[in-house]
């Protein structure tokens, strides 16, 4: 397939938003997905066809700069079609705020996540607390297409806006004790209603990592933005992991503190039910959940007449750039 | 109290109320099916039709189980007439909640609806307790009651391993939060428990 690169003009700049829509759509009838990715360079992030009464986040106006300025990056992008907006923010699972799926979009909406900082310490040169605006200032946004695979068995297509992690990692001049990257997400119960909940089996704030060969893998990115817009915060505003290849409890939100560190971190899941999440939980046919399979997923939306089973690829279709990470690895002892 | 006296004193609010339990016992169905026919369940409608049965079956089958006690603490003797008819609601939205699972979650793929319930414990928990179930409604009737004489009551103590297997089958599907389980099981317990006081102080 042709990959054009990215030209400078985005139509979004020269072409009334509802008419790029349009064409958009048009496009995908008549040529189908390809064409469609292959032709979404030049439609710089699109952002979602709203109807009616939809809630919109376009986030401060520092990033809403930014986000016009993005550009999709078709090399890392799906050509699968993206989940339509409505599902994406009101399908969540971000038990800080309610652990049914609709809870987040409903508990989350008064979440402040603006003015927001980052405080990124350990083994790093440059340790500090940035505002997340001087953070993402030095660098282009980036769109990318990808499937989220949940440990639950199902999946969606989203297109995600944000840096590469390596990135933002490197300027913060990891040193050679950096063995491994921690993430922790705000901890807030006034805020939060699911981590003022008795009856959780998760400790609280949420702890996620990665290897620091995982984190600097070029699918390893940083979320500030979804369709063209601000995440919402029932997404993980401002600022959450997305790892493709990794089960969607590794795609930690809301993202307080980043810390390079030596020893393996004690991450949540895996603290919780250690025989059920590992710490790697990279997505994996082959091994199931003690208490479902993992084989195959539902791709959502889904319909009644049309219950979307498909199957599981290993490291979920992102094989191909990260299984070379793990040949010393015995998936099914490190699940 | 008063409607209770009107009731019995005329024959007509009986089946009145009759009507009316039966009809409000169907409203989970309804509302679950208008909300799928108006595309209001989001983007996994099979995940909420599977769960939104599931829990009415479990509540019937708790309303079932709460009679007994609730009819002796507040003598209210009219509540045993409304027992078959709880416990059959059960069922039927238990079969609904199977039937949703197989049609819209796993679309009636043979090789996933096996290993679903050869290795998935808690799908093996809730397929026992519905095995438990189904004798219960076919003998519900007057004709068995009298078929069976004493041993229909013994059969129908069947209700009680089949909340228990129930109650399992819950639990293991808890992800994080215990809340809904803890309810469940207290509500159980006393229920349970207050048959043990009973015939102990019999
Ligand atoms: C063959 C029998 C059964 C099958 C295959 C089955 C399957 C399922 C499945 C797939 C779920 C959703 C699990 C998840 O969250 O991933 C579920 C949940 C549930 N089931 Fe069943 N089940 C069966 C029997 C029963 C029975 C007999 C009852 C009660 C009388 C019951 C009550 C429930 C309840 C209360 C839930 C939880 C819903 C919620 O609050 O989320 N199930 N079942």
């Amino acid at each position: 397939m042709l990959i054009k690169k990215p030209d400078d003009i985005r139509p979004s700049e020269i072409t009334p938003e509802s008419v790029y829509l349009n064409r958009r759509q048009f496009m995908r009838g008549l040529l189908g997905g390809a064409a469609l990715a292959a032709s979404g360079t030049a439609l710089a992030l699109p952002k979602p066809e709203f109807d009616g009464d939809l809630p919109v986040y376009p986030g401060p106006d520092w990033l809403q700069a930014q986000l016009r300025a993005g550009e999709r990056n078709t090399e890392l992008s799906t050509d699968e079609a993206p989940a339509p907006y409505q599902h994406a923010i009101r399908h969540n699972n971000f038990y800080e705020f309610g652990t049914r799926k609709t809870d987040p979009s409903r508990n989350a909406q008064q979440f402040v996540t603006d003015p927001w900082s980052v405080e990124i310490g350990g083994e790093v040169g440059k340790p500090g607390t940035y505002p997340l605006e001087d953070l993402l200032k030095p660098y282009r946004l980036e769109e990318r297409i990808v499937r989220l695979r949940c440990v639950e068995a199902w999946s969606m297509v989203i297109p995600f806006v944000g840096i590469p992690l390596a990135d933002l990692l490197k300027r913060v001049q990891p040193n050679s004790r950096a063995r491994y990257v921690e993430f922790t997400t705000l901890h807030d119960p006034q805020q939060m209603p699911g981590q003022r909940s008795v009856f959780s089996t998760l400790d609280w704030p949420y702890v996620e990592g990665l290897r620091i060969d995982e984190a600097m893998h070029p699918l390893s990115f940083l979320a500030v933005g979804m369709y063209g817009n601000a995440l919402p915060p029932q997404n993980g505003a401002p600022l959450r992991l997305v790892v493709p290849w990794k089960y969607g409890f590794k795609w930690v939100k809301s993202i307080v503190k980043i810390r390079l560190v030596e020893q393996m971190p004690n991450t949540t899941w895996n603290r919780a039910a250690p025989d059920e999440y590992g710490f790697y939980a990279n997505v994996n046919p082959a091994v199931d959940h003690p208490r479902w399979s993992q084989a195959t997923e539902r791709r959502l939306p889904s319909s009644l007449f049309q219950p979307n089973i498909i199957d599981t690829q290993p490291f979920n279709g992102y094989g191909e750039q990260v299984a070379h990470l793990y040949r010393d690895l015995d998936l099914t002892k490190w699940f | 109290m008063v409607l209770t006296t009107a009731v019995r004193t005329m024959p007509w609010l009986r089946v009145l109320q009759w009507w009316l339990v039966f009809l409000a016992a169907l409203l989970p169905l309804v509302s679950i099916g208008y909300d799928a026919w108006i595309f209001n369940l989001g983007a996994d409608p099979a995940k909420e039709i599977v769960d939104h049965l599931g829990r009415w079956a479990l509540y019937f089958l708790w309303i079932t189980l709460a009679i007994t006690p609730l009819r002796r603490l507040l003598h209210w003797g009219w509540l045993q007439r409304y027992r078959r008819m709880m416990g059959l609601y059960c069922l039927f939205y238990a079969c609904l909640h199977l039937l949703a699972f197989a049609t819209f979650i796993v679309g009636w793929r043979w090789d996933l609806l096996l290993t679903a319930f050869t290795e998935r414990p808690y799908i093996f928990v809730g397929a026992s307790a519905l095995l438990l179930l189904i004798p219960l409604g076919i003998t519900s009737t007057r004709g068995w009651q009298r078929r069976l004489k004493k041993n229909w009551l013994r059969l129908h103590r069947l209700a009680y391993p089949a909340a228990l297997l129930v109650l399992v089958h819950v639990i293991w599907l808890i992800r994080s939060s215990y809340f809904d389980a803890v309810i469940y099981g207290v509500l159980l317990a006393w229920m349970l428990g207050y048959r043990l006081y009973l015939k102990r102080t019999s």
